[in-house]
């Protein structure tokens, strides 16, 4: 804090070569990763990809099979206890007591880190306030949204100030307010100085909380780096839209080829056209302007940032399977035109 | 090592009271842990009363309270297995096996829980018995005993049941289950009906029955044996008690261990 400090950058979290199999699957296949103190990573990647492996050999959970993780400069393999006593840990399910209230699960976790009575229950008194659930704090976690009790969950971590908080894909579920929400709780923590890794399957969630992303793939790393990295090996913004009919597809091509700052992409299945561009929705009117004077039938326009298929379309050449379809997709700006005509 | 102790006692104690918390808040819990037992004191008692042949001297309701004792502490105890993969499937473990807490409090906590619970509907067992002619003819030790043969023996139960819920991990299945060994280990005894009704295989097995000798051991810690009754010619029933505590002892000291290894190896999938 404040003052001059001649210490370097070290690191909270230091993952070599970590193997983890289960019966014939190889869930990790050599992961290699590290986390500076006081940053966040962002572990990008979708269903399978390993992720919540990492988080669980990190949090003591499971034993690697081979390879060598740190938390803290301590062991987790012979220095469990110890990693146990300076971490938090959120999973992907609000891990609460649902018959508990807000107030008696943050004191429960409280004591079991082995904080006095006292200081477990002003822990959960300031904790609750923290995260906007002082007034549920007497209710029971069973009444709670699921929002609600991703907070608490995160608040449980939290009490015993962790210098490494572990969240598993803690908006996964999350309708899209509670989502944005979770992101101020994250950001804040941030500034407090936790040293976080996250796992997440939104490229937009790490792009916004993570300091620095690695993307696995069926356990293995594929890309790393900043956000503005990644996204430059992605490409920025697309305009994509959809025509009536295949023939239309050479027409709205020819229309929007000078808006385009790299190559077009046609897919004639889905008569889907994708542009990529610059210039936000400026481009969008102009896109707009320009297909007006055409026979094409516009059925569909948007532009979209891109995310986490992308990222593997591009690394891998495929998409990422298994990442949620029906939140994948969302497209930033988003015109209905002409579907009528 | 015995500051590890105090913390082992300080973090069951938390999670044990997390556990009656539920108790007190999901009445449902209560009420029918305490309705079955008083059902089937009612059920037995005058269904069955009069068609089952007891020796002279002792009233049905006598005989059967004991046994609906031990049918009702040993079905309580299977609670803590579908209660362990219940928390299995929510996370709970996996958030408590990465708190810096004691390895072991988590079933201790659990156990000690249930062992509560079925505190609770024996008291009320108790109650519904002498409603319906049951007495303790022995002394207030003699009583206590009895009692506490039932709760040991459930207490060890739970333990059996606390790793099959680990291993088995999903709440219906650990119920069907327990059921499915539960049901003819309480009803291939004498908790019902004296043993010389049985055919002679099923006889052999009802004598070395651990639920036999509970129950056997209660009536006897209770007074609920008549004067002068035959005294059965195996050894288990002969030393009820303490075969029952030698049952109590390997099933804890086999369980205890093998359960405390399956919970720290688990993880919700």
């Amino acid at each position: 804090m404040g003052g001059p400090s001649v210490r370097g950058m070290t690191d909270a979290v230091v993952v070599e070569g970590l193997v983890k199999r289960f019966g014939e699957n190889t869930a990790l296949g050599g992961v290699d990763l590290t986390v500076s103190e006081g940053t966040v990573l962002g572990l990008l990647g979708p269903n399978g990809a390993g992720k919540t492996t990492v988080v669980r050999i990190l949090s003591t959970l499971l034993q690697p099979d081979a390879g060598r993780a740190e938390v803290a400069g301590l062991d987790v393999a012979t220095q469990a206890d110890q990693v146990r006593a300076t971490i938090g840990l959120t999973g992907q399910y609000a891990a609460v007591d649902e018959y508990l209230t807000g107030h008696e699960n943050l004191e429960m976790v409280g004591r079991l880190y082995r904080l006095g009575k006292r200081e477990a229950r002003s822990r959960a008194g300031q904790l609750l306030e923290r995260f906007d659930l002082a007034d549920a704090a007497n209710r029971p976690a069973k009444t709670y949204s699921g929002g609600m009790r991703r907070r608490l969950d995160i608040a449980a971590s939290l009490i015993a100030r962790p210098r490494v908080l572990f969240l598993d894909e803690p908006t996964t579920g999350l309708d899209p307010r509670s989502r944005l929400g979770m992101w101020e709780f994250i950001a804040d923590l941030v500034s407090d100085g936790t040293t976080i890794l996250l796992t997440t399957q939104y490229l937009e969630e790490a792009d916004r909380l993570a300091d620095r992303m690695v993307v696995i793939d069926r356990g293995k790393v594929i890309a790393r780096g900043t956000a503005d990295e990644l996204k430059a090996q992605v490409g920025g913004e697309r305009l994509e839209l959809t025509v009536g009919t295949v023939e239309q597809l050479a027409v709205v091509t020819d229309a929007l080829r000078p808006l385009s700052h790299g190559e077009l992409h046609a897919d004639r299945q889905t008569r889907r056209l994708s542009v990529p561009v610059t210039g936000g929705t400026d481009t969008l009117a102009e896109a707009l302007r320009r297909l007006t004077g055409t026979s094409a039938q516009v059925l569909d326009i948007g532009l979209r940032r891109p995310d986490l298929d992308d990222v593997f379309l591009t690394l891998t050449g495929r998409s990422a399977e298994d990442a949620d379809t029906a939140t994948d997709a969302e497209p930033s700006a988003t015109v209905s035109a002409g579907a009528q005509s | 090592m015995s500051s590890t102790l105090a913390e082992a006692v300080s973090d069951s104690v938390v999670i044990t009271k997390r556990n009656l918390i539920k108790v007190k808040r999901v009445p449902d819990l209560i009420v029918f842990a305490t309705l079955s037992p008083i059902m089937f004191v009612v059920l037995f008692r005058y269904i069955f009363g009069g068609a089952i042949n007891l020796p002279p001297g002792i009233s049905y309701a006598e005989f059967l309270l004991p046994g609906i004792f031990a049918q009702t502490v040993v079905f309580g105890s299977t609670v803590t297995g579908a209660s362990i993969a219940e928390d299995l499937q929510k996370g709970l473990i996996d958030r408590f096996r990465s708190l810096p807490m004691s390895r072991s409090a988590v079933l201790i906590g659990r156990t000690v829980a249930d062992l509560g619970l079925n505190v609770i509907s024996i008291t009320v067992m108790a109650l519904t018995g002498y409603a319906v002619g049951w007495r303790i003819n022995s002394s207030i030790a003699e009583a206590i005993g009895g009692f506490l043969v039932l709760l040991v023996f459930a207490f060890a139960i739970s333990w059996l049941m606390a790793l099959v819920g680990l291993l088995v991990r999903t709440p219906e299945v650990v119920n069907n289950a327990s059921f499915i060994v539960i049901f003819p280990l309480t009803f291939a005894s004498n908790a019902f009906v004296p043993l010389e009704s049985f055919p002679a295989p099923l006889r052999a097995f009802a004598e070395w029955n651990p639920v036999s000798t509970v129950v056997q051991a209660a009536r006897e810690l209770f007074g609920n044996v008549p004067a002068g009754a035959p005294v059965p010619d195996v050894w288990s029933l002969q030393n009820p008690a303490l075969y029952t505590v030698l049952w109590t002892v390997v099933i804890l000291v086999v369980f205890v261990p093998l359960a405390v290894r399956a919970y720290l190896r688990t993880a919700s999938r």
